[in-house]
């Protein structure tokens, strides 16, 4: 047989992590991504990475710990044993992460120093400086020229993946790919292609995302008859900088640092934001959460500014949304003592002092939890069948998805802190179930399949590009179409969701795919042609777009980051104890009957025409009883208290003290 | 700093970008005028995706819109370098109202010039990974199987290596350096993929390394583990288009968007491959 080959697309953490390993395991790995690896979206990332860590373990920390914040915190909506799994590798994952040379942030006696992050009370988080997920994906980038010198790994920088070659009995046996510089078109012959392109950020026009996050890879596969889950989950995370190109993060550290969220009472005041007397301000968050004031958790956050923006019409400014984040209060020495860093990024971007001047902040996407449905392989003890084949499987055989953009780990919500790791161990556990696959994949290698699998593959991308071409001139570019699909997105399915509002906006998307089809490309030269390249990434969106709405549309139900006002179960409100007692009780019932219906996997598949089709799937929770999330609500106590009951009936066992991990 | 100059007020209407484009490699280079629309919180990136969306000279002709490269547009994946007003920088942190402030005129866009030009402002910056494997900028670990923690390392140690750590490859650098000059090769008539990268390899291995390779090459002596290859590392920076080719002009320190102290790697560098030679010589 002729020597195998895997194709890893995506250098991000997950895609750098697959190919070292798969190269220790002695597999020749093609590695392909749009822009050099080194300069992946991973790099964004600042916070820091998860794991359990002697000195949380001390405090009462464990993995099993982990996994439950981590599903709670996903509103029960991912398959428990994978999380349980990843929790298990945390720390090996950490102490690899250190031989490879990250220099994460030290204690005094020289151990890796650690933070908290949100929906935890251990400190379980390794950091390096503001700059983590850059330090982590430069170490395995490094790891990975190291292998490129050795002859194991061959890299394709400045390709676009254009989908997946299966044959006849449906089996992945390559990919096709275009070349960004001279436009080549080529198949590749593969005996496993890994997915590992990210999320799909750019669907909102702007996000926190890099540029390539368009998650049009990820689309290619979907539309080549991969499903796709969960897509309607996508983070919202409340304060980020608005600018004309990117919506930049701005740390939660800002308000922890006692931050005050305000907008003008009268709209649009034009007044300084400093010349506006305490009076005149709507310190809504602080007014509205008493207890927690500018501290809210992050949904409620989000949440509420988008509110005030959009539904009460009270953003700042009046053609763009956004509200005050104010520092001016603290002292500036302070200030650059505890937030240094963070600063300077808002001076950088904004050429404006924060110090000196309130922020301006919105909400923007951040995340996405959905993306292309994986297999695994689990055992009894809830642990998963290391090396099986069926991990991070697509349900095309031999196509895999790892990373950010599959819909595995985070459920309804993804925990701060916890993606970097969710990449970089998807990275490293996908590695020896291929390998496995290479042992058993059906027919012969890829490279002895016949000749006319690959060209007619190569044809077909030829033609869809050719097509493009030959479009008569028309006053619609793709530029324009992608700014109105961001425009839409926003509007309809991040914060807050309405039926009418996901019906009107999925028949705009199905307009805008018509006029997609019609938009003309004004370059129609075969070198660098970025035109083209952006005008296929963005029809690829299209289909994932109508996903999303979809999936939020048919969902009827709040759960994660996914919130309808129109189905959020309210409080209770009784004061007399046996109605109160009674109003907790339907109140269970009723999250009971919820779950029934709606703890499932959104599984979308692609028609012909780019349609999604939805079908819903079991979740795998047996290793955590699902139960409410009670943050916030009236009676949340009363309801936790018949809770604990009904579980303690049904004889649900406490969670094991700690459990040993191999790697 | 003073916000004032960001006023809707006194802010233009529209204002002009001169961009110096090339359809190809090697080929002849030319300047085109476009009119941007202003619009507040601009970068040099949100002008070229208006760019792009206009495809039209300010002469009102249909064009292709200009090629550049970016990614993260938070200055931390070194896509996106050019010059802006004759300076080298991250487009995505070139902000238009404070070049309109220094540039009423508008502004001015140029491709990298010590790297060849691949389209408009894309140039090809391979060569600056392939330094990155002559220095060989890694930890030679056994394998990526569990070995328990790495070795410790003091707060001091960390601090002194993170801001190394934090080179993006952007090449501000090399374009400033003024012992880095442009190699460009053309792939002769029927030279096979890999002749060509191995003759690519040959004569970038020969020319000058350049700061930032130099750097790491500092940043990974100074590892615990990674100190083990230190002398494989020193041996490369002595070789052909090694430190020696620096003259200490120092202008690459000043260039750097991450501050990154290079000039004290390379008088660091300079240092440990003195008594690298001399230890050689006396070990003969
Ligand atoms: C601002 C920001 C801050 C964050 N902070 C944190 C944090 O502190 N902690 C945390 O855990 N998570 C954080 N996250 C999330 C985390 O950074 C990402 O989820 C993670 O880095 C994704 O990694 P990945 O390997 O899946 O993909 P990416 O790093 O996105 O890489 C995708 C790869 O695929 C390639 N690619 C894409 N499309 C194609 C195509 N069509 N053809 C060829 N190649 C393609 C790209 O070139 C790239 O190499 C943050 C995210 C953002 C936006
Ligand atoms: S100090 Fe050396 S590397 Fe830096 S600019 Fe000068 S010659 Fe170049
Ligand atoms: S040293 Fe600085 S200027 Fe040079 S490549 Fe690295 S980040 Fe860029
Ligand atoms: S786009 Fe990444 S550095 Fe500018």
């Amino acid at each position: 047989m002729a020597k195998q080959r895997v194709m890893v697309v995506g250098g991000g953490l997950a895609g750098l992590a697959a190919t070292m390993k798969l190269a220790e395991l002695g597999v020749a790995v093609d590695l392909m991504s749009l822009v050099p690896v080194k300069r992946s979206h991973s790099v964004c990332a600042q916070g820091g990475i998860n794991a359990v860590n002697d000195q949380t373990r001390q405090l009462g920390d464990n993995e099993w710990k982990h996994l439950d914040d981590t599903v709670y915190g996903g509103d029960f909506l991912q398959h428990q044993p994978l999380v349980h799994e990843m929790t298990l590798w945390g720390p090996k994952v950490i102490d690899l992460m250190d031989r490879l040379g990250v220099r994460f942030n030290r204690t005094s006696e020289g151990f890796i120093d650690r933070r908290r992050f949100g929906g935890t009370l251990y400190k379980r988080t390794a950091f390096a400086g503001a700059t983590t997920g850059q330090q982590l994906l430069y170490a395995l980038d490094e790891q990975v020229r190291r292998w490129e010198v050795d002859g194991l790994v061959t890299k394709y920088e400045y390709w676009d993946f254009l989908g997946p070659i299966l044959d006849e009995q449906g089996v992945c046996r390559g990919c096709v790919a275009q070349d960004l510089m001279s436009m080549e078109i080529r198949s590749f012959a593969a005996d496993a292609v890994i997915v590992a392109t990210g999320g799909c950020g750019l669907i909102y026009g702007r996000s926190t995302m890099s540029t390539v996050c368009t998650g049009s890879a990820a689309s290619r596969c979907f539309q080549a008859g991969a499903k796709y889950a969960n897509a309607e989950f996508i983070q919202v995370h409340p304060t980020a900088i608005p600018g004309a190109d990117k919506l930049r993060l701005m740390s939660e550290s800002a308000r922890g640092e006692g931050g005050r969220v305000w907008v003008p009472r009268k709209p649009q005041d034009p007044r300084d934001p400093n010349q506006i007397p305490e009076a005149d301000r709507y310190y809504f968050l602080e007014q509205r959460y008493p207890t927690y004031g500018n501290l809210v958790p992050r949904d409620i956050a989000t949440r509420e500014i988008f509110n005030v923006c959009v539904h009460e019409g009270l953003s700042v400014e009046t053609d763009r949304q956004c509200v005050y984040l104010d520092l001016t209060h603290i002292d500036r020495r302070e200030l650059d003592r505890k937030l240094g860093g963070i600063l300077e990024i808002y001076e950088k971007f904004q050429g404006v002092d924060p110090r000196d001047v309130p922020m301006k902040i919105f909400p923007a996407v951040h995340y996405s939890m959905g993306g292309l449905w994986v297999d695994y392989e689990r055992k009894a003890d809830g642990r998963l069948v290391a090396g099986s084949p069926k991990n991070q499987v697509t349900n095309i055989p031999g196509l895999y998805a790892i990373g950010e953009c599959d819909y595995q780990y985070h459920g309804a919500n993804r925990l701060g802190a916890n993606s970097l790791l969710s990449c970089i161990f998807s990275g490293l556990f996908v590695a020896p179930g291929v390998k496995s696959w290479l042992g058993t994949v059906p027919g012969g290698a890829a490279a002895e399949q016949p000749a006319k699998l690959f060209s007619d593959a190569h044809a077909a991308q030829k033609s869809r590009q050719d097509a493009i071409f030959k479009r008569p001139t028309s006053h619609d570019n793709p530029y324009d179409l992608h700014f109105n699909l961001g425009n839409v997105m926003t509007k309809a399915a991040t914060v807050v969701r309405y039926n009418n509002n996901l019906r009107e906006a999925l028949q705009v998307v199905s307009d805008l795919a018509e006029r997609a089809n019609r938009a003309s490309v004004v370059d129609r030269g075969d070198w660098t042609n970025q035109n083209v390249v952006f005008a296929k990434a963005f029809e690829d969106m299209l289909p994932v777009a109508k996903s999303i709405l979809l999936g939020a549309l048919q969902r009827d139900e709040c759960r994660g980051a996914h919130f309808k006002p129109d189905f959020a179960p309210p409080g209770i409100d009784a004061t007399e104890p046996a109605e109160k007692r009674r109003q907790a009780e339907a109140w269970c019932d009723k999250f009971e009957a919820n779950n029934r219906q709606w703890l499932k996997t959104t599984v979308a598949t692609c028609s012909p025409d780019g349609d999604p089709v939805l079908t819903y799937e079991a979740v795998d929770t047996t290793l955590v009883p699902p139960r409410p999330r009670l943050y916030g609500l009236v009676g949340a106590e009363a309801i936790e208290e018949v809770w604990k009951e009904r579980a303690r009936k049904k004889n649900q066992t406490p969670p094991p003290d700690s459990v040993v991990a191999s790697m | 700093m003073t916000a004032s100059h960001q006023s809707p007020a006194d802010a233009p209407r529209t204002f002009d970008v001169r961009v110096l484009r090339q359809d190809g490699p090697g080929g002849a280079s030319y300047w085109e005028r476009h009119r941007v629309p202003y619009e507040h919180d601009m970068n040099v990136i949100s002008v070229l995706q208006r760019i792009a969306a206009q495809s039209r000279s300010v002469e009102g002709d249909e064009v292709a819109p200009v090629a550049w490269e970016c990614c993260c547009l938070e200055e931390v994946c070194g896509s996106c370098t050019m010059l802006v007003n004759g300076k080298v920088r991250q487009a995505c942190t070139a902000l238009v109202d404070r070049l309109l402030v220094d540039e009423p005129e508008g502004i001015e866009l140029r491709p990298m010039g010590k790297f060849p030009v691949v389209r408009d402002l894309v140039v090809e910056r391979q060569r600056m990974f392939r330094a990155l494997e002559k220095v060989r900028a890694w930890i030679d670990v056994d394998g990526y199987y569990d070995a328990g923690p790495g070795p410790r390392q003091s707060p001091e140690d960390q601090e002194v290596a993170y801001p190394l750590s934090q080179c993006m490859s952007c090449g501000c650098c090399l374009e400033a350096c003024p012992q880095y000059t442009k190699v460009e090769l053309t792939r002769d008539p029927g030279e096979s993929d890999a002749d060509f990268q191995a003759r690519q390899d040959q004569t970038y291995d020969s020319a000058f390394v350049g700061a930032h390779a130099i750097s790491q090459a500092v940043l990974f002596n100074s590892h615990p583990t990674g100190t083990y290859n230190a002398g494989k590392r020193l041996d490369a920076l002595t070789q052909e288009g090694g430190i020696q080719i620096c003259g200490n002009a120092q202008n690459c320190v000043a260039v750097c968007p991450k501050e990154i102290p290079l000039t004290t790697s390379i008088a660091k560098a300079g240092r440990q491959t003195t008594w690298h030679q001399l230890k050689k010589w006396f070990d003969q």
